[in-house]
């Protein structure tokens, strides 16, 4: 008898629930979605002859991702240069993530077991470098490490080498960048999830015959696993899409995806394949968390 | 001989912190427990029970003495090279393994083979009835299963000696009677020594072989549970374990004199001048005023408690005593307040401790 009254009440409440969230949908849907779908129709559009696009039907540009045409016979080769960049892309990113993640779970479970007070401060100082631009904080690391930079003047003042080391504009250059500016994303949640790790656990597994190292394979890395796999993914993915990192310390030769792309938008003047790369990186990256998260979470605890 | 012995610690002494702010858990333990033995330590809070099983365990190692097992010195094997295993006081079960996982974890750490572990795992779970919830994780488990899972996963191992810190605390008195013959039928069927760890002095008097009682760091007493029970060493002893009548008094030849005047019978050998008597108020007998060899006493209050009914009594000189006797059929013993009494006490009841 009450059902009425109740279920009018409840629609009106859904209603409310459904206007309240209108703002945010509202800008998910045009802000995120929309700009995606113009980024797809462009890869499906000839380019035109000062940038932009022109009207019309065109695969030209998701084949222009992987194939290059001759401009003479017209035939079509691999781009290897555009491979180069790819695997350029997917190795710096594998590398960062990697090493934040050995760099960082020490980090992590260092924190999580001071005292309180103690972890404050620590926390609030991995947070420090997030309060500078990441522009600036990536052209201090170009002032440390460039031929005349701090490092490099050291080194020959102490004598220890002649002529400078070329670091900078490397692979190894934007690799190190790329830690620096994502280890606190990784030292975050893997201190979340140890900070909720039952430490008798490690006197249960070497009172159960594991030595330190079964303990750190078997008790510590599954239960925390999930604090790994989020900080894989909070570094793996702004990784792959890299801009400012190896822009700035890759220089013109070493660039990523990212750089790829701007390119494409600017003196490439090839909209659509800048499009279709962007989607392509999408998917991948897409792809790559199905297989990630499939494969981590995977029922593999046996001992 | 030596070869019956499974652990013997020797003046085993164990500070945590250094300098002044040095606390002393343990003060020069020497215990020696049997194979096959259930042995208790038994004693209130912050009294060393933890710690000295931690050294047995290896978890902590001693400040100094040592700690032997099978007659073998292992005071500095660490606990994972040790043929101990411990019951954690929170079970501490692997989250991110199922039951039959985490009974399996240390089969798997000692490199076993494949079908020696299925089939221990499989004998495992029918000891401790948990056949049906092998692929269970831990967190789909009551307490109680947690607390089996918890004993299965220590014994499958077969250890020389298991460790079982308070393992019954958590669990609701009804469970807790369950675990207790569970505990005991486990430890008969193993024959493997039990080292049991509680405060609860019930506990320890139903299930123990023999009982370590212990204070302050210290063993004040180790002895079967009737030993303890009738012959305390010492006023804590006699006190926590189990309800005990004090009275002082002093001896004048084979009898003492009670602080009220009267005299008691007792044995007194080995005791002379001021000393404490304890009595259990079970052995304290009740009969009408006047009756010869009777102390005079006067009935403060009766406490109904079903099976028992608590006679609180006062002597002469106001000395507090209490009695415990059988509820009759009626739940009314039929003494009020204020009414005189005699009591007695059943001969051989009276303890005699020294000042
Ligand atoms: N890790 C430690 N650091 C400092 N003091 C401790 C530590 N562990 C135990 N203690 C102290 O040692 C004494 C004995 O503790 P414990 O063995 O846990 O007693 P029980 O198990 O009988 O309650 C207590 O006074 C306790 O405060
Ligand atoms: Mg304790």
């Amino acid at each position: 008898m009450s059902s009425a009254a109740e279920i009018a009440a409840e629609r009106k409440e859904r209603r409310r629930s459904w206007l309240l969230s209108a703002p945010a949908l509202f800008v998910l849907l045009f802000a995120a979605s929309g700009p995606l779908l113009i980024i797809l129709v462009y890869s499906f559009l000839p380019p035109g002859k000062y940038g932009n696009v022109e009207w019309g039907f065109s695969l030209d540009a998701w084949v222009g991702i992987l194939y290059s045409r001759d401009i003479f016979d017209g035939t079509y080769k691999l781009a290897d240069a555009h491979l180069t960049i790819f695997w350029r892309s997917l190795k710096l990113s594998l590398y960062t993530t990697l090493f934040t993640f050995l760099v960082g779970f020490p980090t992590a479970w260092f924190i999580a077991t001071r005292s309180a007070q103690m972890r404050a401060v620590l926390l609030f100082l991995i947070t420090i470098p997030f309060w500078t631009n990441l522009l600036v904080r990536t052209f201090a690391i170009n002032q440390l490490i460039r031929n005349e930079g701090v490092v490099n003047t050291f080194l020959i003042w102490t004598g220890v080498i002649d002529t400078p080391i070329q670091i900078v504009y490397t692979d190894f250059a934007v690799f190190l960048g790329m830690t620096y500016v994502y280890l606190p994303l990784m030292v975050l949640p893997l201190y979340a999830t140890i900070d909720r790790f039952d430490m008798r656990l490690l006197e249960a597994g070497c009172d159960l015959y594991a030595s330190r190292w079964q303990v750190l394979r078997h008790v510590i890395v599954p239960v925390v696993k999930p604090g790994i796999i989020a900080g894989s993914i909070l570094v793996f993915i702004p990784s792959l899409g890299a801009y400012v990192t190896p822009r700035i310390l890759g220089g013109g030769r070493n660039m990523m995806i990212g750089n790829f792309i701007d390119l494409q938008f600017g003196a490439g003047r090839n909209w659509p394949l800048g499009a279709a790369l962007s989607v392509t990186l999408l998917l991948a990256v897409a792809v790559a968390l199905f297989v990630y998260v499939r494969y981590a979470t995977r029922d593999d605890n046996r001992v | 001989m030596s070869s019956a012995i499974a652990i013997e610690t020797r003046r085993a002494l164990k500070e945590y912190g250094t300098g002044s702010h040095a606390v002393r858990a343990l003060d020069g333990v020497c215990v020696r427990i049997d194979k096959g033995e259930f042995f208790t330590l038994l004693g209130p809070s912050g009294c060393g029970k933890t710690t000295l099983l931690r050294l047995i365990a290896g978890f902590e190692t001693p400040t100094s003495g040592q700690i032997l097992l099978h007659g073998k010195n292992i005071t500095t094997v660490p606990p994972n090279l040790r043929p101990v295993n411990t019951v954690f006081q929170s079970y501490a079960l692997f989250p991110h393994l199922t039951v039959a996982d985490n009974i399996a974890f240390s089969l798997r750490m000692l490199g076993r083979s494949r079908s020696d572990v299925l089939q221990t795992v499989e004998r495992m779970l029918s000891l401790v009835r948990l056949e049906s919830f092998a692929s269970r994780k831990p967190q789909q488990l009551s307490g109680g299963q947690q607390q089996r899972v918890a004993l299965a996963r220590a014994l499958a191992p077969e250890p020389k000696v298991l460790l079982l810190d308070e393992p019954l605390s958590a669990l609701d008195l009804k469970l807790r009677k369950e675990m207790q013959r569970e505990l005991k039928r486990l430890q008969t069927e193993t024959g493997i020594t039990f080292i049991f760890v509680t405060h609860d002095q019930e506990e320890a008097l139903t299930m123990s072989d023999r009982i370590a009682v212990m204070r302050s760091g210290k063993i004040l007493q180790v002895g079967a549970p009737r030993e303890i029970y009738n012959h305390p060493v010492d006023r804590f002893v006699a006190d926590f374990i189990g309800e005990t009548n004090f009275l002082s008094g002093r001896v004048e030849g084979d009898k003492i004199r009670l602080s009220s005047g009267e005299l008691v019978a007792a044995e007194t050998e080995g005791h002379s001048g001021s000393v404490t008597l304890a009595v259990r108020p079970e052995q304290v007998g009740i009969c009408p005023a006047g009756t010869s060899d009777s102390l005079t006493a006067e009935i403060v209050d009766t406490v109904y408690f079903g099976t028992d009914t608590h006679c609180h009594l006062s002597l002469a000189d106001e000395t507090e005593l209490v009695a415990r006797l059988q509820s009759p059929p009626s739940g009314n013993i039929g003494l009020s307040r204020g009414e005189k009494v005699g009591i007695k006490f059943n001969p051989g009841a009276v303890q005699v401790l020294n000042e």
